[in-house]
């Protein structure tokens, strides 16, 4: 029996995740630009693990798996897992990251539209746990030969000294914290040729390649305003109070914004709608609480990127989050309460 | 300029006007049957006043309201009743009613019209002639119009809703384009019933033509509180709350009406039918229906209420691959079970559906909070978590999401990328609330109805206990008075010995003294 409405706009959950697929290419294109085609064999790599995973699930769960399979959220979750590892990661880290997301942090959790927990943020989490020096190794920027890359990539002999170097985030924290060096923050940027001229060299270009597609997205009306304002504003905003307080010791809100995961986590991570706030005021709280857990842990903590962490444990605070921030509904005086 | 307001959400679907609108309203043919439910306001049937083998006039009362809310209903035109039986009615569980099967004459005999002077006439007798006269909200709701013209309080904005936000439907448009000056003469009515301030006649922007034929008609009585305001086309403009918070920025919440904020509201249609009825004396007898979809010849006619749909169809010419009617529009009519059933003054559109211009919907996919339903809801609800609880049956919690201020207006199902029938959820939750709260009524009554039991049966044997202690009281007191009695007797005799003895004594005492 078919009830109203009896139109439905042309829309899908397909059409979403091919959008998002494609407001990531500009970014990926600037990674392999200043980072080598490595990152495009891992974005390959975790591609087929992730439809191939998605399909025994799917097939394990009696599920109809092409209907499934091409709804496109696999194949998100694959290149946001490539594109917050470190691009000569080992072939199996990134099998296993992206295992460990697409099997355990969404189809033993209910599959689509039904995990708590970003995926990839816990695959990004599980993996810097389990392996935090195979997680902390990036290609030196001044060096970006496709060989030796695919090489570590492969190989398990890693010829690591000559390739490896830490990413900016985590080379101005180790040298921030080593109290022999007594170095300050606008000594470590001159010095260093990891750093460009905002945030990392490349990182910059590869973060305002998200930024570019992230203002599609808006306009495309895949994603809110609300989550990628407050978390931009509040990590801008913090960094530069703790950095004209103490400019030494911590970096502009510039070189937050443009290096690390800042970018792709605004626009592209924080914005996931299954495992974020859906009412507006609670994605604003959302993503404000994931920034400031951003900064808290790159200034403090010790990892080298704090966003796969501050994402997850605001996932924890979702549902509370919903429940408290219900817009009044029309015609209603005051806000219910929760 | 009237300063119009926005309401939140709605969306915009194709609007598909020009098919329908581009033709005047045609009149449409006499069925061989007429088929007029006596069910035909939202309230409650009417009073069966005719039996089978009358003789009727066009116009005549066949039911008649009962109570304060009921409505009258008329026959369509004259002929004889040939029956008064329960028919299957336009209804998504085809649900049979009584109604009366009208054979037409041929002759259209009017019974005796009588026309008020609506500005001269106590209006009482106005608004009983509405009543009698059968007149019924006829955007859809079919809620009696005199009950909505009797405010408890003071009407300040009487709100002519000429919106027809429904995408295909037209016959509000060609009504307001035709006939004009009957809806602006019942909208002057129905305002003078009221108090009214100010009257709005809110016209979606996409019907620049109707909004004109109104402006035109108003220049003509020169009604300086009457104003034509162009409302941007947003669906659902035309419901009663969106369209009151465009044209005076009041937000009439669920479970209040807008009376109690001084506005009012009638579709053009309704004001139409007044204006026919004071002015003219006409009942409600016909209505126009829309023809839309997949027609070779779609329009409007004007038709007879009672016409089976069988009969009303075929002027349309739908296509080959016509597959199934939906009675009303797109987004919020249902599916014809069976078309034999007749049209009734609800009946606006016959929309008429193939695979190729309605495609089915693909396969719905698991939710993924993407929140395009939050943003697409009129209401301000969070359409996504309504559906979760609705799904979990968690109707508790579905309650304390105002899952009741939904209007069931399907913006959230239309815009939804998971193709989830989101609105069906909500109907399902609703009517498992109502049921549980009807059986959680018939529990309480029935438990009633034991603890009386229980009492009675108690208080009885406590009756029955104390009547059969007095009676054994009583029987005691009697004994023990017989007893008594006895030995009262026994002592009564032997005064009386006493006192024989005493008088005689005395007797011989005065001998002894009169001796001497």
């Amino acid at each position: 029996m078919h009830s109203s409405p009896h139109i439905l706009q042309p829309a899908s959950v397909r059409t979403v995740m091919v959008k998002v697929l494609i407001a990531l290419l500009p970014g990926i294109a600037a990674y392999v630009w200043f980072f080598s085609a490595a990152i495009l064999v891992q974005i390959a790599l975790a591609s087929v693990t992730a439809l191939v995973a998605e399909a025994i699930m799917l097939r394990l769960r009696g599920k109809p798996v092409m209907q499934f399979l091409g709804d496109g959220s696999a194949l998100v979750t694959a290149w946001l897992v490539a594109l917050t590892f470190p691009p000569i990661a080992p072939w199996w880290l990134t099998v296993l990251g992206v295992l460990i997301a697409i099997v355990i942090a969404k189809h033993l959790y209910g599959g689509l539209g039904q995990n708590p927990f970003n995926p990839a943020m816990v695959a990004f989490c599980a993996m810097i746990v389990a392996y935090p020096q195979l997680m902390s190794q990036w290609p030196r920027s001044e060096f970006n030969a496709l060989q030796p890359m695919l090489h570590a990539i492969f190989f398990s002999d890693r010829q690591l000294d000559a390739l490896v170097m830490a990413t900016p985030l985590d080379a101005l924290r180790t040298i921030l914290r080593d109290p022999e060096l007594r170095a300050t923050v606008a000594g470590i940027l001159g010095s260093h040729a990891t750093f460009g001229n905002i945030g990392g060299h490349g990182w910059e270009w590869v973060a305002g390649g998200y930024l570019l597609c992230g203002l599609w997205l808006l306009q495309q009306r895949i994603i809110t305003w609300h989550v990628p304002v407050a978390f931009t504003v509040t990590l801008a905003v913090i960094a530069g109070i703790f950095s004209a307080i103490n400019p030494a010791y911590f970096v502009g809100a510039n070189f937050h914004l443009f290096t690390g995961g800042a970018m792709l986590g605004a626009f592209f991570i924080a914005t996931d709608p299954v495992s974020g706030c859906t009412t507006p005021l609670g994605k604003i709280i959302f993503a404000a609480g994931a920034a400031a857990l951003t900064w808290i842990i790159r200034s403090f903590g010790g990892y080298p990127d704090g966003m796969a962490f501050a994402i997850l444990l605001m996932n924890l605070l979702v549902p509370l989050i919903d429940m408290n921030t219900q817009p009044k509904v029309f015609g209603h005086k005051r806000k219910p309460e929760a | 300029m009237l300063e119009l307001f926005r309401f939140p959400g709605g969306v915009k679907p194709a609007s598909h006007k020009q098919e329908s609108s581009g033709t005047p309203i045609a009149v449409a043919p006499l069925a061989e049957r007429l088929v007029v439910p006596f069910r035909q306001s939202a309230t409650g049937a009417a009073v069966i006043q005719v039996r089978a083998g009358e003789k009727v006039l066009k116009g005549q009362l066949i039911g008649s309201a009962e109570g304060a809310f009921g409505s009258s209903v008329h026959a369509p035109t004259s002929g004889t009743v040939i029956a008064v039986e329960a028919r299957p009615l336009p209804h998504p569980s085809s649900l049979a009613a009584p109604c009366a099967v009208i054979e037409p004459d041929g002759a259209e005999t009017w019974c005796e019209r009588t026309p008020l002077d609506p500005f001269n006439t106590d209006p009482e007798i106005v608004r009983a002639r509405i009543r009698d006269a059968g007149i019924v909200g006829l955007g859809g709701a079919v809620f009696p119009s005199h009950v909505k013209t009797r405010a408890p309080n003071r009407i300040d904005t009487l709100v002519i809703n000429g919106a027809e936000c429904e995408p295909w439907i037209t016959c509000d448009d060609r009504l307001m384009r035709e006939r004009a000056a009957d809806i602006v003469a019942g909208a002057e009515i129905i305002g003078r019933l009221m108090g009214a301030k100010r009257i709005l006649f809110g016209v979606e922007d996409n019907k620049p033509e109707a909004a004109r034929s109104l402006q035109d008609a108003l220049g003509k009585i020169e009604c300086g509180s009457c104003q034509v305001a162009s409302v941007p086309t947003l669906y659902p403009a035309g419901g009663e709350k969106q369209l009151i918070r465009v044209l005076t920025g009041v937000e009439v919440p669920y479970g209040k009406l807008s009376p109690e904020y001084g506005i009012q509201c009638f579709n053009v249609g309704t004001a139409y039918a007044v204006a026919r009825a004071v002015q003219h004396g006409e009942p409600l007898i016909a209505r126009i229906v829309t023809l839309a979809g997949n027609y070779g010849q779609p329009g409007n006619f004007e038709v007879a209420i009672g016409t089976p749909m069988d009969a009303l169809l075929p002027l349309g010419q739908p296509q080959d691959d016509t597959d199934r009617i939906v009675m009303g529009g797109p987004m919020m009519g249902f599916t014809l079970a069976d078309t034999s059933v007749p049209i009734v003054k609800a009946t606006n559109c016959l929309l008429a559906m193939s695979q190729k211009l309605f495609p089915p919907p693909l396969p719905e996919m698991p939710c993924i909070r993407c929140g395009a339903c939050t943003r697409a809801c009129p209401m301000i609800l969070q359409p996504h978590e309504l559906y979760w609880y609705a799904k979990s049956k968690n109707f508790g919690k579905a309650q304390e999401y105002h899952l009741f201020d939904c209007i069931e207006c399907g913006c959230c199902a239309f815009v939804c990328p998971s193709r989830i029938p989101l609105v069906d959820y909500y109907r399902f939750a609703k009517s498992e609330i109502r049921a549980r709260e009807r059986e959680k009524v018939a529990a309480d009554t029935a438990r009633e109805r034991y603890e009386f039991r229980q009492f009675r049966e108690e208080r009885e044997k406590a009756e029955k206990a104390a009547k059969l202690a007095a009676k054994a009281a009583e029987t005691k007191a009697k004994l023990a008075q017989e007893e008594a009695a006895q030995a009262q007797k026994v002592g009564a005799d032997k005064t009386a010995a006493e006192l024989i003895a005493a008088a005689q004594a005395r007797v011989q005492a005065q001998k002894e003294k009169d001796s001497a």
